[in-house]
């Protein structure tokens, strides 16, 4: 459904992203894996409009999304989370969730159905769906689960995850790892999900794209890359034992 | 001195308090949301206060006629002074910004004298007082009190329950994040500086019930307006509504005591002494 055709981004003289190439298959959970700096965020970054590609293709469900603004591509179908989670601090939860439904939608929904929508994601993520409650009362795996919350929200086909576990106990970081599975079979939706806590990411992805110095080294299913010499060499550092 | 002049001041202060709490909104929207102070905001009041002193004074239009279209002519300025100025240099350093909006004032203050030279014009407006217990309210005073009241409680309720008010929230605290939701940051802008622009023609309807209309009008309202913003935290809205009121007071009540002028060296001297001691502004937290 994404297909990624020698995707360029260049700052300078420092080559973020060089060539890279991949697909991502309708309904898949496809793990982006890669050391720090090694281009992942700045593809997402890409992908979802924040930047603008130097060259090279991004290609959703037959349409270019290269050079598109971020908030037509939403409207395409793309949403994401960032790593550290960005809520409108200001705005109650249900309002946080509700005007990415109203606004992300294509075609834009009324504010009682957007305020439905809301309250049915939040219910899927376990947070409270009263109106007056704050953000603030929510902790890193509460804002982790707000953040998801408004990506679904936008009503996307594709979600690009980022980091969704970090600062997370083991137990929330599970239930999270769940929940992205849960979260794809409920609404049919395709992730890609970059995170860094390999196990958990072993055992929820369907396949694996490894970026190492803004090229791809190497893609397959978990137990595949995780033994290739040269995802070893560039990350992971050791062999991986998989469970 | 009799108390009773002291209170008919607090009084006073609170009536001036209303309408200036609408200029320091409109300017806390915009830059609330846009992240630039509209420098010729006040300025942007004076064309709106000449815009409403021909319709009534050169064409004979009802004041409830007027002081409506003066606010769409607010609005519309607004949209012109985003898409004109602000617009192309929106990703530029904030200082161009600045000189753009204060090159704006410049040309404007220039372009009134040229078009309409120094004169003062006002709105002969013959309102009665109402006395209450020895106290001369006039209705002057006490209308565009009312009306400002009216007026930011209608804005509280736009931001707040309708979905672009809360677009506008959420913007000013995030734009990127926002975009990625869907919702086109360019369209919010607009709208915001439409508000914000509206809220500018109002007080233009408002201020021409006291004060004449001249080129340099936005001299005598512009520093005062910023003063109330940075002393109520820039883009914070309560804030900005208390310091208007803080500010009238302590205008007003230094006015009877001592003398305007000395009003305002009051005024102007707590806001340095404030800023000392809360640089975040009155409500900010302490860090």
């Amino acid at each position: 459904m994404l297909t990624v055709t020698g995707l360029t981004k260049q700052f300078g003289g420092f080559m973020a992203l060089n060539g890279v190439s991949f697909e991502v298959r309708e309904r898949e959970i496809l793990g982006l894996i890669g050391p720090n700096g090694s281009g992942k965020t700045t593809l997402f970054n890409c992908v979802s409009g924040a930047l603008v590609p130097t060259s090279g293709s991004i290609r959703f469900r037959d349409e270019e999304l290269a050079g598109l603004t971020p908030d037509a591509i939403c409207h395409h179908g793309v949403a994401r989370t960032f790593q550290i989670p960005r809520p409108f601090r200001k705005l109650s939860i249900l309002d946080n969730v509700a005007v990415a439904a109203h606004y992300g939608a294509a075609k834009r929904s009324s504010e009682a159905a957007a305020r439905a929508r809301a309250r049915e994601i939040l219910e899927l993520v376990g947070l409270p769906t009263d109106g007056a409650a704050s953000t603030t009362l929510l902790g890193a795996g509460g804002l982790k689960k707000l953040e998801l919350a408004r990506a679904l929200a936008t009503g996307p086909r594709l979600l690009l995850a980022d980091e969704s576990l970090g600062g997370l106990d083991p137990a929330e970081m599970h239930d999270a790892a769940e929940m992205l599975k849960r979260v794809r079979d409920q609404y049919r939706i395709t992730i890609v999900w970059v995170e860094h806590i390999m196990a958990m990411l072993m055992r929820v992805v369907d396949r694996i794209v490894v970026l190492d110095h803004g090229e791809k080294i190497a893609e397959g299913v978990p137990r595949q890359v995780a033994e290739d010499p040269r995802v070893i060499e560039a990350y992971l550092g050791e062999k991986l034992v998989l469970a | 001195m009799d108390p009773i002049f002291l209170v008919e001041a607090a009084i006073n202060g609170i009536l001036l308090g209303g309408v200036l709490a609408v200029l320091a909104l409109g300017l806390n929207l915009i830059f609330g949301v846009l992240d630039i102070v509209w420098i010729a905001y006040v300025d942007l009041v004076m064309l709106a206060m000449y815009a409403f002193y021909f319709m009534v004074q050169g064409h004979g239009w009802s004041v409830w006629v007027a002081g409506p279209a003066t606010l769409v002519v607010g609005a519309l300025l607004g949209i012109a002074v985003h898409l004109l100025i602000i617009s192309p240099i929106l990703t530029s350093a904030p200082i161009n910004q600045l000189l753009a909006t204060g090159g704006l004032l410049f040309f404007l203050q220039s372009f009134a004298t040229f078009l309409w030279t120094t004169d003062h014009r006002s709105v002969r407006l013959s309102l009665p007082s109402v006395e209450i217990g020895g106290i001369f309210l006039p209705f002057t005073r006490v209308i565009p009190f009312a009306i400002s009241i009216l007026a930011m409680l209608a804005l509280y309720l736009f931001l707040r329950h309708t979905y672009i008010g809360t677009a506008i929230r959420a913007v000013s605290q995030d734009r990127d994040a926002m975009a990625l939701m869907g919702a086109n940051p360019q369209r919010v802008y607009v709208v915001t500086s439409a508000v914000g622009g509206a809220m500018a023609g109002l007080a233009a309807t408002l201020l021409s019930f006291q004060y004449s209309v001249h080129p340099f009008f936005g001299g005598q309202f512009g520093p005062l307006t910023f003063m109330i913003c940075v002393l109520g935290g820039l883009g914070n809205m309560v804030g900005a509504f208390v310091a208007s009121f803080v500010m009238s007071e302590i205008i007003a009540i230094g006015g009877v005591m001592f003398s305007t002028e000395m009003g305002y060296v009051i005024a102007f001297v707590v806001f340095i002494v404030v800023m000392f001691a809360r640089p975040g502004g009155i409500l900010a937290r302490r860090e």
